[in-house]
């Protein structure tokens, strides 16, 4: 149980998906001008990284992995298709995100109206393919951990536009020398950011 | 994929123009200055913030994204009338993680050390705007010249952003270029220390952000209104 709450803490403080790998910069400095929608978005990538996730984790350990098709036959034992897990997570989360589109649109139209636009941005999102391709790189012992790591990357990611969003809002009221202004002030102040965040890094979990 | 792409995607329609005419070689020459991917359109930015702590990383990044770039952009080009639009984004997934797929054993064949080094980033050029947005406003409207042109033009202006910010970090921050020494050791006799904190990922948000002022303290026409 520690071990889930340790990986869940990591995703959001020590390896912030943008602080610490840049992951979803894009969506990040292009939705970031009003907290509402930086809220918004940040909301559907926790939704998107929590399901996908799991289902990648899950293709890669009964499909993909040298062996991981030997619950089949024991024929199959040989067999290691991780040259095509790009194709498989790609397609996993444009699917995944089509199919949350139309089940939250069905079961929670409150839900839609407030993520509604953001979903289908969603699978472009860096931040969610990295996400697949950290799993498979860090090798998670069960799918419960690789949830929690999901879940915390997306809290990470959530925390981060939210607070961006809120800079640029007031920022908006200060002298920025022109050249700067936008995106290159943006730029610094997440670099900032960035080095304040930094101080997690020596956090031992 | 970015809002703020500005830039109005031009139909050609010419059949018989010379292979260089003007308006192909603005293709060529726009997206480093004034249509640059990163510091304009805002695109590709996780890539070139990430694996820009060395120049050889970033030489290697710039390439595979130039051969993902024009495959995607000619077979696009060549598929644009027989794609229904529905379903376009599928489409141009699974073109560009094909692609993706050949680079990414091509160099896990001849350059392994860096192959390890760039990890997921390689997976991640699928999902590089840069590449999904000059599909989505390029390719799918125009012929195969011009769209190879315009993926060599952008692929050019990324590639140079992200040499420039390796060799600033990589000097700054290690002392070297390309992995040769290039700061004398008597230099670091007279108390001069390599900058460690150029190498931690901050450093490369702040980078950028310089260069984006340079570039537009000259370039007065790209001012933003906050």
């Amino acid at each position: 149980m520690l071990e889930l709450v340790n990986i869940f803490v990591k995703g959001i403080f020590i390896e912030n998906m943008i602080f610490a790998y840049f992951l979803g910069m894009c969506s990040y400095l292009a939705v970031s001008k009003t907290v509402k929608t930086g809220f918004g978005l940040g909301m559907a990538v926790i939704f998107v990284l929590g399901i996908t996730v799991p289902v990648n984790y899950l293709i890669e350990n009964y499909v993909l992995k040298e062996g991981a098709l030997s619950w089949l036959s024991e024929d199959f034992a040989a067999i290691d298709l991780s040259f095509l897990s790009f194709i498989m997570f790609i397609a996993v989360i444009a699917s995944m995100v089509q199919l949350v589109e139309m089940m939250v649109e069905k079961f929670a139209p409150a839900l839609y109206g407030a993520l509604g636009i953001f979903l289908p941005l969603i699978a472009v999102n860096c931040s969610i393919l990295g996400g697949a391709l950290f799993m498979q790189e860090r090798q998670y012992a069960s799918i419960i951990e690789a949830t929690s790591f999901g879940l915390g990357s997306g809290v990470g990611w959530l925390l981060a536009i939210v607070a961006i969003a809120a800079i640029r809002e007031k920022i908006r009221y200060s002298n920025v020398p022109a050249p700067l202004r936008g995106l290159g002030i943006t730029f610094i102040i997440t670099g900032l950011m960035g080095v304040a965040f930094m101080a997690f890094m020596g956090i031992e979990l | 994929m970015s809002t703020e792409v500005k830039e109005v995607v031009e139909v050609i329609k010419e059949p018989s123009e010379p292979l260089f005419s003007k308006k192909n070689r603005t293709l060529l020459t726009d997206p480093l200055d004034d249509s640059n991917p990163i510091t304009v359109q805002v695109l590709g930015i996780c890539s070139a913030l990430a694996i820009t702590v060395q120049v050889k990383q970033a030489v290697v990044m710039s390439i595979s994204v130039l051969a993902v770039m024009i495959g995607g952009n000619l077979i696009i080009s060549l598929l644009r009338n027989t794609i229904p639009s529905r379903i376009r984004i599928i489409v141009q997934l699974v073109v560009v993680a094909s692609l993706v797929i050949l680079v990414d054993q091509v160099l896990k064949a001849y350059v392994y050390d860096v192959s390890k080094a760039l990890s997921v980033f390689v997976g991640l050029i699928i999902t590089n705007c840069i590449i999904m947005g000059r599909l989505e406003a390029f390719a799918l409207a125009n012929k195969p010249w011009p769209s190879i042109l315009d993926a060599i033009g952008n692929a050019a202006g990324y590639a140079w952003i992200l040499i420039a910010v390796a060799v600033v970090r990589e000097l700054l921050g290690s002392g070297t270029l390309m992995g040769f020494t290039i700061i004398p050791s008597a230099v670091f006799d007279f108390g001069y220390m390599n900058n460690n904190l150029m190498i931690l990922p901050p450093m490369a948000l702040i980078t950028v952000g310089v260069i984006i002022w340079v570039q537009r303290s000259r370039n007065t026409k790209l001012f933003e209104e906050h």
